[in-house]
């Protein structure tokens, strides 16, 4: 793994390099002009969010029923991923909505999930926070919670009616903008995956150092 | 053994709430309280705003409940009752069943208040449907208590364990009180639009199936310490 993250945050971090300026190079949309170039952050980081979820999810269900340090290590940072790049969904979201709709924040079903979804999350650091010994349980079950109702929360904006452009979007993107969109949608993969390299190895370096902790006192 | 074990474990819960009926007056107490303060928040020169009565219904319950919840479990805690109860040999899943029955039987009595309660204090056409409103609170009230139950009893060992327990619960189940507020407003008015209010009970169910399924699941490990 240590062997592969040099070359990996290089290329991540070559990609967001070149990122703006293959944007810049996409064709303008039609409708909306310069603001819909935010697309190319905003769906990427919603993508790299329910991945992280699903992550999230797997794992914690790994370290609850098999008792895995490991995979609760994975959960915690996936969790904490998830927070983040949700995050920032939430905050390139309202950018556009104010020079689409007018308004910074709708109470939409899309926007209103997301933001249900980032909480449940946030909840989850906290109950790692301030639970106490054996939180990682309880984190546990808020990811596999978590997890379970996502699909419900996507499915919800069918239901309801909704401003929020369709998902359906994606795949009918012309060449032009798709492959700006794609190479967006790697690199935020890319930097979600360095990211949760990252994030484990501080985990177990934490441990590492909390069981020293503990045979020195003895 | 299964069964024979939740209803054990319903009756002690009964039997010790019928000694000082705690829970359930504080409960009650509580979702009224609830009720009148939301009351004022929407009520605009003497009448209270268009379909507010479904959303201080579902609020009444979803707050009440969570104090429901916590102190059921509190109580477990005295001379660690819960430990003494996870020792026993019986199906772990049972005692969940059991909980959350105790639970479901709790918040319908305060739904047996509120509900006529905010029907007469907002002028809520609530019993036009009547099956289609009880058919609402009980997929909603399965849900709230499905999750609820579950985090309840795992945070008794929990340090802080008041605060996360609204902190953790409402995120996950907002889209429970979503669809229930969504499909009580759908019954008020001058004419029910009952297609919406089946669908949104359709959705609660599949939620219900969901959330009683995870914590079935997730119980057993989630109480082993």
């Amino acid at each position: 793994m240590r062997k592969v993250f040099g070359p990996l945050a290089a290329l991540t971090g070559l990609m967001f390099v070149a990122s703006p300026f293959i944007v810049a190079r996409a064709p303008f949309e039609s409708s909306m002009g310069i603001v819909s170039k935010i697309f190319y952050f905003h769906v990427p980081s919603w993508f790299a969010m329910f991945t992280a979820i699903a992550i999230c999810g797997g794992a914690s269900l790994i370290h609850l029923f098999r008792n895995n340090p490991r995979a609760d290590r994975i959960a915690e940072a996936a969790g904490e991923i998830a927070v983040v790049f949700g995050l920032m969904g939430l905050v390139t979201g309202p950018l556009w909505g104010r020079k689409a709709w007018g308004v910074w924040w709708i109470w939409d079903a899309k926007l209103t999930i997301a933001l249900l979804l980032e909480m449940t999350f946030i909840s989850g650091i906290m109950v790692r926070k301030y639970g106490g010994p054996g939180s990682d349980k309880l984190a546990a079950a808020v990811g596999i919670f978590g997890l379970a109702v996502t699909p419900f929360v996507y499915e919800a904006v069918n239901i309801w009616r909704t401003i929020h452009p369709l998902t359906s979007v994606v795949p009918t993107l012309p060449q032009r903008m798709a492959v700006p969109f794609w190479f967006c949608v790697t690199a935020y993969m890319l930097l979600l995956v360095v990211l949760l390299m990252l994030r484990v190895n501080l985990g177990k370096r934490q441990a590492a150092l909390d069981e020293l902790y503990l045979a020195y006192e003895d | 053994m299964f069964f024979r074990t939740a209803w054990l474990v319903l009756k002690k819960d009964a039997a010790i709430e019928a000694k000082s009926w705690e829970v359930l007056t504080t409960t009650l107490f509580f979702a009224v309280s609830c009720v009148l303060i939301f009351a004022f928040a929407f009520v605009k020169e003497g009448r209270a705003v268009e379909d507010a009565a479904a959303g201080i219904l579902w609020i009444a319950i979803a707050f009440s409940g969570t104090l429901a919840l916590g102190r059921t479990f509190e109580r477990e805690r005295y001379s660690e009752t819960l430990r003494a109860l996870l020792l026993a040999p019986a199906p772990r899943a049972a005692l969940y069943v059991g909980k959350l029955l105790g639970m479901l039987a709790l918040l319908g009595l305060a739904e047996l208040l509120l509900v006529p309660l905010i029907a007469l204090l907002f002028q809520a056409t609530l019993f036009a449907r009547p099956l289609l409103l009880v058919a609402l609170l009980a997929g909603g009230t399965i849900g709230f208590c499905a999750v609820g139950t579950l985090f309840a009893a795992m945070l008794v060992r929990a340090r802080s364990r008041d605060v996360l327990l609204p902190i953790l619960l409402y995120p996950i189940i907002i889209p429970v009180i979503i669809a229930g507020v969504r499909g009580t407003t759908a019954l008020l008015g001058a004419t029910p639009d009952e297609p919406t209010a089946i669908m949104w009970i359709g959705v609660l169910g599949a939620f219900d199936v969901v959330f009683v399924t995870l914590s079935l699941w997730t119980f057993e490990p989630l109480m082993t310490e």
